[in-house]
């Protein structure tokens, strides 16, 4: 595939940019609309020497490729709403482990099992604070099959430079949705690999930092002595339940993201230069966005566009810069109100925001945006 | 749309005519092969084969936001189901092609150019009716400029499965030269 221009499905390019940045292990169970990254998994792995676990259900799933990953390769998994909802639990046993992996959401509507052949994004706020305790965590969304081959590939640098399960949300319809798709050769693709510690088993504990507040790690079965745990831990990974302790191990879980959302955070900008509205799109959504921009555009509106690349953490910054700028932010999502929540509190009463929103099972048609750009 | 090149085509039947695969094999030619860009979208119910289907297909030089058709210009039918629930959308002056046994058309529609093949028939001939959809694909590319027909041709041969490319490109040509005689009005 490498070096090679496909015509080929969201969910079939995102499990390419996995196998180009070398993961080698998934273990899924199968669920509309995500079941192409599983069946196109379950065919390129063996080919790459990888293992594909076909698992009973999700919860298994998400404990199979955190095991994996201490075992020392990148793994994998796919799932939609009910799936994500099962993996919470294993995904915050991911955060307090610091385990890198990564973790693929093609989100359809729901609650429960609500539409399963049909798009919504009503899982941005799950992703943040699915699990329980509090935490960071890194989510990226795609708004094309090559978007999403691209961010597969950040998801895994990510999750490997900052140790924590990185989360992939897209949706049904860029999940099903065919396109080229430009397969650079493996070598041409910039790949993070987990830093390993050089450090002699007799002197080695699997939580001592560096600078950046990332632990290096080791392979299970190296000969080093590892211990991890769900409870909160100290250096050695063992269980320590004191509030000293624990204030250690958060402080650690929270500033390694914090302290570097320079580095995590990526958004575009279209028409920025002189835009009075912006519109604050991301995944399908930013699709019939840019349609309106332009057509707002057309008709003597000065509209631009962020399309967010990095879901969390929030790219608050840009946002608290743009807010006093603009006429306002009209922010487009198949939810009733998620992200819009982030631009309101990041904005803090400094613009005007409207929410347009849609309820799941189709997706906005650029009319809809463009009729609020014009209102504004 | 400005900038040339823009169609937006709907092929619609029921699962297992290779509707999707068809909408695959355009796609192809015309980003693979014509260097141009595509978008293909689907929709069918919760079964896989037998139920209503349709791909959305649109080719254009621009790049593609909005991937659905509501007004296609160009519609594919392959049973009746598909014709009816689509033929209102196409728009005026639109290219209607249909399966000749398998679509009783309406009467007097001038607003569309309308053709008719026989296509699952003549695949049947050919050893095989699981190739209708290529034989529709072959006159497609007779009757229309969306894509170059030597594009999907190519496409076709890299689509279909191994060891079955021969057939099908034959399937291909024998739609493309009724579409030909159609055309010249000797057919």
């Amino acid at each position: 595939m490498e070096g090679t221009e496909q015509f080929i499905m969201g969910d079939t390019a995102c499990a390419e940019g996995a196998i180009a940045c070398g993961c080698k292990f998934f273990a899924g169970y199968p669920i509309t609309p995500a079941t192409e990254v599983a069946e196109r998994m379950a065919k390129r792995l063996p080919q790459v020497g990888g293992t594909y676990i076909q698992m009973e259900d999700e919860m298994a799933s998400m404990a199979a490729i955190l095991g994996a990953s201490w075992g020392g390769l990148k793994s994998m998994t796919s799932t939609s709403g009910p799936g994500f909802s099962l993996m919470m639990e294993n995904i915050g046993l991911g955060i307090i482990m610091e385990v890198p992996c990564v973790v693929v959401n093609v989100q359809r509507a729901g609650p429960s099992t609500g539409l399963p052949t049909l798009c919504a994004q009503g899982d941005m706020m799950q992703a943040r604070w699915g699990s329980h305790g509090h935490y960071e965590i890194i989510a990226l969304s795609a708004s094309s099959p090559q978007e999403l081959f691209d961010i597969t590939i950040k998801a895994f640098n990510l999750s490997e430079k900052y140790r924590l399960p990185v989360l992939v949300l897209t949706d049904e319809v860029v999940g099903h949705m065919t396109e080229k798709v430009v397969i650079p050769p493996y070598d041409k693709i910039d790949v993070y690999s987990r830093r390993i510690s050089t450090l002699p088993p007799e002197e080695y504990l699997p939580y001592v930092s560096d600078e950046d507040m990332v632990a290096p790690m080791v392979g299970i079965g190296e000969g080093y002595r590892i211990h991890s745990t769900g409870l909160t831990h100290d250096k050695r990974g063992y269980p320590v339940i004191t509030a000293p302790v624990q204030k250690e191990m958060m402080d650690r879980l929270i500033y390694k993201i914090r302290n570097n959302v320079d580095d995590i955070v990526e958004y575009e900008e279209i028409e920025m230069a002189d835009a009075e509205i912006v519109v604050i799109a991301y995944g399908i959504s930013a699709r019939p966005a840019l349609k309106a921009l332009e057509m707002a555009r057309d008709s003597g509106i000065k509209c631009g566009m962020m399309k967010l690349i990095t879901i969390w953490p929030f790219p608050e910054k840009r946002i608290r810069e743009l807010a006093p700028q603009v006429r306002g932010f009209v922010v487009p999502e198949i939810n009733y109100g998620q992200i819009c929540l982030e631009v309101e509190r990041c904005s803090a009463g400094k613009t005007e925001i409207v929410l347009v929103s849609h309820a799941g099972g189709a997706i906005f048609h650029p009319n809809e945006i463009l009729e609020v750009i014009s209102r504004l | 749309m400005s900038g040339g090149v823009y169609h937006e085509i709907i092929i619609s039947g029921y699962g297992g005519q290779g509707v999707i695969l068809n909408g695959s094999i355009l796609g192809k030619a015309a980003t693979i092969y014509d260097k141009i860009n595509a978008t293909l979208v689907q929709s069918y119910g919760p079964e896989a084969r037998g139920g209503a289907c349709s791909a959305h297909v649109i080719i254009s030089k621009e790049t593609i936001s909005y991937p659905y058709v509501h007004n296609p210009h160009i519609l594919i039918s392959m049973s009746q189901e598909a014709y009816e629930n689509n033929i209102d959308s196409l728009r005026d002056g639109g290219l209607l092609l249909t399966d000749t046994d398998l679509v009783k058309r309406r009467k007097n529609d001038e607003r569309h150019v309308s053709y008719s093949i026989p296509a699952t028939r003549m695949a049947e001939k050919l050893g095989n009716k699981m190739m209708a959809n290529i034989v529709i694909l072959g006159y497609l590319a007779s009757l229309s400029d969306a894509v170059n027909a030597e594009s999907l041709r190519n496409a076709v041969e890299k689509s279909v499965p191994k060891g079955t490319e021969e057939k099908n490109l034959k399937a291909f040509e024998k739609g493309y030269k009724r579409g030909e005689k159609q055309k010249s009005g000797t057919g």
